[in-house]
């Protein structure tokens, strides 16, 4: 016999926690579900489009009813539960029925604020919550004209958006002096107000209401102000805040304060009971936002599945205003006091406004208004309590985000029509990803990912998209938490299992998987190459190497093309070549029928269109005139990109032919997070382009600059002088040192550049630059390292390794 | 009429692994996943063609290489949110010896 486990309350809480739980485990419980409301489940959050006419209520459906039995879920909708009777684990309906329970999930979710005044319960004084509420409002504006919202915050805006888009006559009452004082400054609460009156609400600031006047028929007419003041209305919206709906709890003897208790398993003092959602309290905090929900979910859900290590911590939370064309972002402290400081950039006619407050270095809250791309970027460096002493003066102008390559210079998304392309690969528009993440019930940049591929590609469209997701959802979509698991295979993270590899000397995939508990029976194709390179990385001497593991490029030690032939790059220390090489390179291309050559951005020959089972034979003949792999298909390094330096050039100042052929010497084979690209240059003109590089030298006449962090790519970056040193052996060392600890620290398909801004410049140069004995132990251990990664594959492979990897089992016919 | 053909044995292909069985109408891919389960189909993704045996194996799936689509190597199918399928060919091992039906 299967537990029964039975949920009050088809919210958005409650069900997203049965789905992570099915999505676990189908057969643990038998589950039964009750809500109030006579519908499926439906996204809360999108009330306020449907209010103004954006959506329907078909298109906010989450499941429907096919979905429960499909399931096996057994729904009671339009059913109240009564009471719960904990000794006997029964509970009890409003009709009078009797349910078992073993495990019991509350998830009542929260109602509305009714100030207690005089008329409050006239006809046509609605709060703002519901299906229900909705309805009420389309059919007020329908026959009247004039309505009236009370409450100047996040939800009474929307709520008078979605009247004033409806036609009608909308006045918002609001007691405090500016608006959205929870989520902005004044600053920016003018300028929302100015837009919001362009559009066409009418405001009554610092206004408190005294009474709600109605008919004798019972329907209201007006407000009174506590100035004797009244006003016309024939709709009146209270939105003043919520309250957590406890009461059932409450009655049952469940421990509750604000809301009902719970610990960081979402479990109420009753054990077998657990509540989620917006009517629990946790560590003192009741959520009104949706957002922390997906994290209660997860981690409740894990432990219903008794599988659970994980616990619920705490959400931080950030807000945005669903309201069409106006762009706004907030979280954390933005206001500040006399221990912060405060970066401000304002832009009235232009209509930008941003503000950062700042601690210790450490970013405490943000309000952006206009252009909120970065509230994505800044709400993660709050989460992390990264330092941003390094990136201070850059900070209010975004991540980087000028020359980004792929949707020209937006980044309003807000703004743009939904005929815009937002991801220039694989050619999704923001219509597309609005209509996904409503008609498929989305909400985070994952579920966008795979539903759409937006932003599943290079990457440089993510922050639209998130936009585009918070635009969508308002506050209540789920920013991705503070650091995420490697894959759905574990809910460990990047820094926790090269952690548990270091101290448990953890020497095989499979055994990293056992001692972490892995979920699936042997990992992914996202976590297997991950920990593959943390513990050929960690472990250089012990660890096997496991092919299988490894993407195809780096197991067939070529470039998969997208016809499924290969493409060969030979190295060319420093990017010098001679004759022989030349001619080997082009008796190949002929003996093999190889189609097309190509000179790369790195300085190398690319020869494209190779038959895999061909690629021994290919190597053998460029191994016998010394060339050797280039490691262009892998997560490694890849090329010392020079200038002709001081031996030929008039300008030269340094060797750089010499230095970057000794670089590539001392740093080909090495195995890496992500690929890494070096380059020197023999005077500041820079010719190799040293500074958008991994690892970038410039000669000057009296040394080397020695620079680090840049890219090329996705987003453009240059790099930050790490230091200046005097000779080529200190550039050398400080290279290997830089080059080992990004190996040691950085997280798989992390680059330099993200690196760099995420641990900080001043840290890298403590480390590098600052201890001398430091950086001479990176160096060492990179040498030893490269003890076993300086073999050239192909020159194995050539000689008939692993060839069961190019040679087909069989023809047949 | 179909006919079961050896194409090889069991331990001619690497576990969590692939290999190709070339015929006149296109590649077939033999799949060996961890426990030694034997998988035969055609090597083309449903998405772009992509050539399935070059994937990493995990479970009874495969990855494709050039787009990240997950197969179920049992059905064919795409792993959902992605839709599309690709032909099956039974398959047994007798002795260590990989055989499918053509």
């Amino acid at each position: 016999m299967k537990e029964k486990l039975v949920l009050i309350g088809n919210g958005m809480a409650g069900m997203r926690t049965i789905e992570e739980l099915l999505a676990i485990d189908t057969d643990l419980y038998d589950i039964t579900v009750f809500g109030d409301e006579p519908y499926g489940n439906y996204n809360r959050i999108l009330l306020s489009p449907v209010l103004a006419g954006e959506k329907t209520i078909d298109e906010i459906l989450l499941n429907d009813e096919q979905w429960y039995q499909d399931n096996h879920i057994t729904l009671h909708k339009g059913q109240a539960i009564r009471k719960i009777n904990r000794s006997q684990r029964k509970l009890s309906t409003a009709k009078g029925q009797e349910f078992d329970y073993d495990r019991l999930l509350i998830a009542t979710g929260s109602k509305p604020f009714m100030i207690p005044i005089p008329g409050k319960d006239l006809e046509g004084v609605i709060g703002f919550r519901d299906i229900a509420d909705v309805n009420t409002m389309l059919s007020a504006s329908e026959q009247y004209k004039k309505a009236i919202v009370i409450g100047g915050g996040l939800l009474g805006l929307e709520a008078a958006n979605g009247l004033l888009q409806r036609g009608m006559d909308v006045t918002v009452v609001h007691l405090m002096d500016y608006l959205m004082e929870r989520q902005l400054d004044q600053a920016a609460a003018q300028m929302l107000l100015q837009s919001l009156q362009q559009k066409g609400l009418n405001f009554l600031l610092k206004t408190s209401t005294e009474a709600i006047l109605g008919n004798e028929q019972g329907q209201v007419q007006g407000i009174r102000f506590s100035g004797g003041d009244e006003l016309e209305a024939d709709l009146v919206v209270m939105a003043v805040g919520i309250r957590p709906n406890i009461e059932l709890a409450q009655q049952a003897g469940i421990y509750c304060e604000k809301g009902v208790v719970v610990n960081d398993t979402l479990q109420t003092y009753d054990p077998r009971i657990y509540a989620v959602g917006e009517c629990v309290q946790h560590r003192g905090q009741v959520y009104g936002l949706v957002a922390p929900l997906f994290e209660q979910a997860k981690v409740c859900a894990n432990h219903l599945a008794q599988i659970g290590f994980a616990r619920y911590q705490g959400s931080m939370l950030s807000t945005k205003l669903k309201v069409t064309g106006i762009d706004l972002f907030s979280a954390g402290d933005f206001h500040g006091d006399e221990d912060t400081e405060t970066i401000l950039f304002q832009d009235p006619a232009g209509g930008i406004y941003k503000k950062i407050v700042v601690k210790d270095n450490q970013i405490k809250g943000a309000v952006l208004y206009g252009d909120t791309i970065d509230g994505a970027w800044y709400f993660q460096l709050m989460r992390e309590n990264a330092n941003i002493q390094d990136i201070r003066q850059s900070l209010l102008f975004g991540q980087s985000h000028l020359g980004d390559s792929g949707h020209g210079d937006e980044n309003r998304a807000a703004k743009l029509p939904d005929s815009a392309e937002i991801c220039g690969c694989n050619g999704v528009c923001k219509g597309d990803i609005i209509q996904a993440i409503t008609n498929k019930g989305l909400f985070t940049l994952e579920d966008v990912r795979a539903h759409t591929k937006a932003s599943s590609s290079c990457g440089s469209c993510t922050g639209l998209v998130e936009q585009i997701l918070a635009v969508t959802l308002g506050g209540d979509y789920s920013a991705t938490p503070k650091e995420k698991p490697i894959c759905k295979c574990t809910d460990y993270t990047h820094d926790q299992v090269r952690e548990a590899i270091r101290q448990q000397k953890l020497i095989s995939i499979g055994k990293v998987m056992e001692y972490l508990e892995w979920r699936s029976v042997d990992g992914c194709a996202t976590c297997r190459p991950a920990l593959n390179y943390y513990l050929i990385s960690t472990w250089p001497e012990q660890a096997k190497d496991e092919a299988q593991s490894r993407f195809i490029n780096e197991r067939a030690h070529a470039n998969i093309q997208k016809d499924g032939t290969f493409s060969v790059i030979p190295r060319m220390l420093g990017g010098m070549v001679k004759p022989d090489e030349l001619r080997a390179i082009a008796d190949v291309v002929d003996k093999f029928n190889i189609p097309e050559m190509k000179v790369t951005g790195g300085q190398r020959i690319d020869l494209l269109g190779v038959k895999k089972h061909e690629l021994p034979a290919v190597w053998r003949d460029l191994g016998k005139a010394g060339l050797i792999s280039g490691h262009a298909y892998g997560k490694a390094m890849r090329t010392v990109k020079t200038c002709v330096g001081s031996e030929w050039c008039r300008f030269g100042t340094q060797n750089s032919t010499r230095l970057g052929i000794r670089l590539e010497e001392l740093t080909w084979g090495s195995w890496m997070p992500h690929k890494f690209k070096l380059a020197v240059s023999g005077c500041p003109r820079n010719c190799a382009e040293a500074t958008i590089k991994d690892f970038g030298v410039v000669c000057v006449d009296s040394g080397y600059e020695l620079h680090i962090g840049g890219n090329g790519g996705v987003k453009v970056r240059a790099t930050d002088l790490l230091c200046k040193v005097e000779t080529e052996e200190q550039t050398l060392e400080y290279c290997a040192a830089f080059i080992q600890i990004y190996r040691e620290q950085a997280r798989y398909l992390e680059r330099t550049a993200p690196w760099v801004e995420r641990v900080g410049l001043s840290y890298i140069k403590q480390q590098v630059v600052e201890d001398t004995e430091q950086r001479q132990a990176l160096h060492q251990r990179f040498l030893i390292s490269q003890k076993y990664a300086q073999i050239d594959p192909w020159a194995e492979r050539a000689k008939g390794m692993e060839q069961h990897e190019f040679v087909p089992l069989k023809q047949v016919g | 009429m179909a006919t079961w053909i050896d194409v090889g044995q069991l331990d001619d292909i690497p576990k969590q692994g692939a290999r190709v069985v070339s015929t006149r109408s296109g590649n077939i891919a033999i799949f060996r996943t961890k426990q030694d389960d034997i998988f035969a189909i055609r090597d083309e993704c449903p998405h772009k063609k992509g050539p399935l045996s070059q994937g990493i194996v995990h479970d009874k799936k495969v990855t494709c290489p050039l787009h990240n689509w997950n197969i179920n190597l049992e059905t064919g199918q795409a792993i959902a949110p992605d839709e599309g399928s690709t032909p099956c060919f039974k398959s047994r091992v007798i002795d260590g010896i990989i055989s499918i039906l053509l």
